[in-house]
């Protein structure tokens, strides 16, 4: 495959999966908040913390973290490179760059991901209730990686596709869990309160997770969401499950033995995964959880690099910039 | 639903001036469906057409922005017998031409004999000095062409001119069928259409077939300049149908006497590039050193005849437009045959006599410059202002080997779906004829081609970059 085809087909799956993420971010966050008349006030600047845009966010609308300008940042504005708009323009983008190695299914839902987007009503109301707009993007995100998961053959491009949704989601899922650290309660008794274990069940639907976490472990403890959402080998949300599937991937591409390392990428992303592999939730809340996720996300950073550099290195001609995640 | 018809002064080429329908068959199912359900039916596909992102990019417009391909539902009938006639007109013309590039490269006979003054070719803008004493793979120039034509009043089809450099717009011939059998299934029932859909099958044999010698498995790509091409759609869908990588420019290098693409796990050897850039942005190192869309040291590969370039450079030395007036000289010559299909009559502005005659009738026709294409640059004597047709023949005397003249042609109209019911529009067929060197009977001529129509009243530019649209072509068995 041609090494700038797999760096769009990388990119154009980040930016699905981004605008979806960022969708699930506004969500949460409309979960969170709303419903607590003398609890608390809604609380719109831990979302562009948790997002890492916050500098871009003071020097277009100040100080002024309301819903409507968070709402506008984060979907529809054009200047921020992460809002959804953006991502499902860069994501079109890219797809056509490589619409030939698309099959006709992707393509056309990818198309009408945009065109859905950019047809959406940017006014007041929506800011105010951004609900509808949110669920035609996570529909539209489910619908491309159906349409992939379901005519692309099992061979480079697929497996490009997978790591760069893997690599994304594994960032943004870390992000929701950090949206917690941010919002603040009320009061230190809050803690483990029945506020407390409906934000973390808001947390939870948000990653889509509520149910399978029911199923897997019934009642809802923050120690044991943190688990679910960091370590479940097995929902495709978890830190762990993508950095599994992602490193199974990356060795496909290169044709590398597992647990043997042909190209800085697949160094970094084993190393990853061990730790996750042989972590335990106490270690990680005992030193820190935001920390932890700190820590993981730059390393999911210098992975990016580290993928760039490894695959499509002699690409140095391509003029677009693909934004990352500023820490 | 055709009998408020109103016919134009022109050729129809559905109703004929008894007002009698040509195409029963098709016109009997059209009407039971009536204009309102051909509306609705018509809303559906220009929806169809943008979820598909079916699209070409305008120039001069908003970076990059993308317009939905116009498309009429209405077909463009042909019969079968009419058809027999273009198509060997086309083989043969096509041929001819082939043969013509390659003398005037190489033994250049045809100046010799004196057929073609010398002058001409030299002064041709598009004629490659760097490609003199070059002979392709398997001696093919033109692999691909769209050869435009028109229906005049008399009915009869003249060649209005022959595209040799990286021809347009057969993605969407393909396209409007499949199209068309989603919208209008109604109007297939009993009719039997010539089919299109194996032109991406005839144009990957025949770029495999002019691989250089000694290939197995030739490597074959599609070149594009990128997405703001006008054209990218096209590019991609043509690299998607054959199944070939669709490059741009950096994608490639040459190292050593070959070209190469560079792939997630190396370097790959490329060895037919079926380019959609212009030859002067091929390379930079030959031709334009400013390209960005090239590829440094191309031409050098492609002169030790280790790549075969699709079209190969230089053909566009037939595409001149005062070339164009000696192609029936071209046919005689070189098969001594005489021409199937007719040129329109045309005026070489850098002959004196010719040039003052057309000085003189200028209001009657139209004037074009010999390089370009894409409508650009056109004068309609009989709808040009005084100011406009005083500045044409201004331009005409200071550069008259830039320019000829052609006697204004009546296009004929093809019943069009218009917001106050169904109109005649003009318009004009590019047929697409595939060339692989295995002989003049292996010539592949698409049946039907693409059928621009002008969508504005009375208008004769069916360009798509100056509202121009398109119509199924029906090649009627």
């Amino acid at each position: 495959m041609l090494s700038r085809v797999a760096d769009s087909i990388f990119w154009m799956n980040r930016y699905i999966e981004r605008a979806e993420n960022v969708a699930r971010f506004i969500d949460v966050n409309q979960k969170l908040t709303l419903g607590f008349r003398a609890g608390m006030m809604q609380q719109w600047e831990p979302l562009i913390q948790t997002t890492g845009d916050t500098e871009l966010f003071k020097e277009l609308y100040g100080e002024e973290y309301t819903q409507e300008n968070v709402v506008r940042f984060l979907a529809f504005d054009a200047r921020n490179p992460n809002s959804i708009l953006t991502c499902t323009d860069l994501a079109r983008e890219n797809a056509r760059q490589i619409r030939d190695n698309l099959t006709a299914p992707m393509w056309e839902a990818i198309n009408k991901f945009y065109l859905k987007i950019h047809h959406y009503p940017a006014n007041s109301h929506t800011f105010a209730n951004p609900q509808h707009m949110l669920d035609i993007v996570k529909a539209q995100s489910q619908l491309i990686e159906g349409a992939t998961s379901l005519t692309l053959r099992r061979s480079e491009a697929w497996n490009i596709s997978r790591l760069g949704r893997l690599i994304e989601r594994a960032d943004k899922t870390s992000r929701i869990l950090d949206v917690k650290y941010y919002i603040l309660l009320p009061s230190v008794q809050h803690v483990g309160s029945d506020l407390d274990i409906v934000q973390w069940s808001a947390l939870l639907d948000s990653a889509s997770a509520l149910q399978m976490y029911r199923k897997t472990c019934g009642r809802i403890q923050r120690k044991a969401v943190v688990k679910f959402l960091l370590l479940d080998r097995l929902f495709p949300r978890s830190l762990h499950y993508c950095l599994v599937n992602a490193d199974e991937a990356l060795r496909f591409i290169s044709g590398s033995l597992p647990n043997v390392f042909s190209n800085p990428a697949e160094q970094l992303l084993g190393r990853m995964k061990t730790n996750m592999d042989y972590a335990s939730v106490d270690e990680i809340i005992e030193s820190g959880l935001h920390e932890f996720i700190d820590a993981f996300q730059r390393q999911l950073n210098d992975l990016g690099e580290a993928i760039r550099d490894t695959f499509y290195g002699n690409t140095s001609t391509i003029t677009q910039s693909q934004t990352q995640y500023s820490y | 639903m055709f009998s408020k018809y109103q016919l134009p002064a022109c050729f129809d080429e559905l109703i004929s001036p008894e007002h009698q329908v040509r195409f029963p068959s098709v016109s009997e199912p059209l009407s039971a469906l009536g204009y309102e359900q051909l509306l609705a039916r018509q809303r559906i596909t220009e929806e169809r057409l943008r979820d598909l992102g079916i699209t070409f990019a305008v120039y001069g417009h908003a970076d990059g922005a993308e317009k939905v391909w116009p498309f009429d539902i209405l077909p463009r009938v042909i019969s079968q017998d009419e058809w027999t006639g273009i198509d060997k007109g086309l083989r043969q013309r096509i041929y001819a031409l082939n043969l013509f590039i390659d003398d005037v490269y190489n033994d250049r006979k045809i100046i010799r004999d004196r057929i073609i003054p010398e002058e001409m070719l030299q002064t041709a803008a598009t004629f490659r000095k760097e490609c003199v004493g070059h002979r392709p793979p398997h001696g093919v120039w033109t692999h691909i062409t769209g050869t435009d034509l028109i229906r005049h009043k008399d009915g009869k089809y003249y060649v209005l001119e022959d595209n040799l450099r990286c021809p347009s717009g057969v993605s969407y011939v393909l396209e409007n069928r499949e199209v068309m059998k989603r919208v209008l299934p109604e109007l297939f029932l009993g009719n039997t259409v010539a089919p299109v859909e194996e032109y991406p099958e005839a144009l990957l044999e025949s770029l495999i077939a002019t691989a250089p010698p000694g290939v197995d498995n030739p490597v074959v790509v599609v070149l594009t300049p990128g997405i703001y091409n006008s054209a990218y759609f096209e590019h991609c869908f043509l690299a998607q149908q054959m199944g070939v990588e669709l490059v741009q420019g950096p994608d490639l290098v040459v190292q050593g006497d070959f070209v190469y693409m560079k792939t997630t796990r190396g370097l790959e050897k490329v060895d037919v590039i079926y380019r959609r850039i212009d030859d002067t942005f091929l390379d930079p190192l030959t031709f334009n050193p400013d390209s960005m869309i090239g590829v440094p040291g191309l031409m050098d590969v492609h002169r030790k005849g280790n790549v075969t370039l699709a079209n190969a450079p230089g053909t566009g030395v037939a595409d001149d437009k005062a070339i164009y007036a000696y192609v029936p000289e071209i046919i005689k010559y070189y098969l001594n045959e005489d021409p199937i299909l007719s040129n329109v009559p045309t005026y070489i502005c850098a002959d004196p006599e010719q040039r003052s005659h057309v000085l003189a009738n200028i209001t009657e026709m139209v004037v074009k410059p010999t390089n370009e294409a894409g409508g650009y640059g056109i004068v309609l004597g009989p709808r040009a202002s005084k100011q406009e047709l005083e500045d044409c023949k201004a331009a005409i005397l200071d550069d008259p080997r830039n320019y000829i003249a052609q006697p204004f042609l009546q296009l004929s109209t093809v019943p069009t779906l218009c917001p106050d019911g169904i109109e005649p529009r003009h318009v004009d067929l590019r047929p697409f004829i595939l060339l692989d060197g295995t002989g003049a009977d292996n010539i592949y001529v698409l049946p039907g081609g693409l059928t621009r129509v002008a969508l504005v009243k009375n208008s004769m530019i069916v360009n798509s970059s100056q509202g121009g649209g398109s119509k199924d072509t029906w090649v009627l068995g």
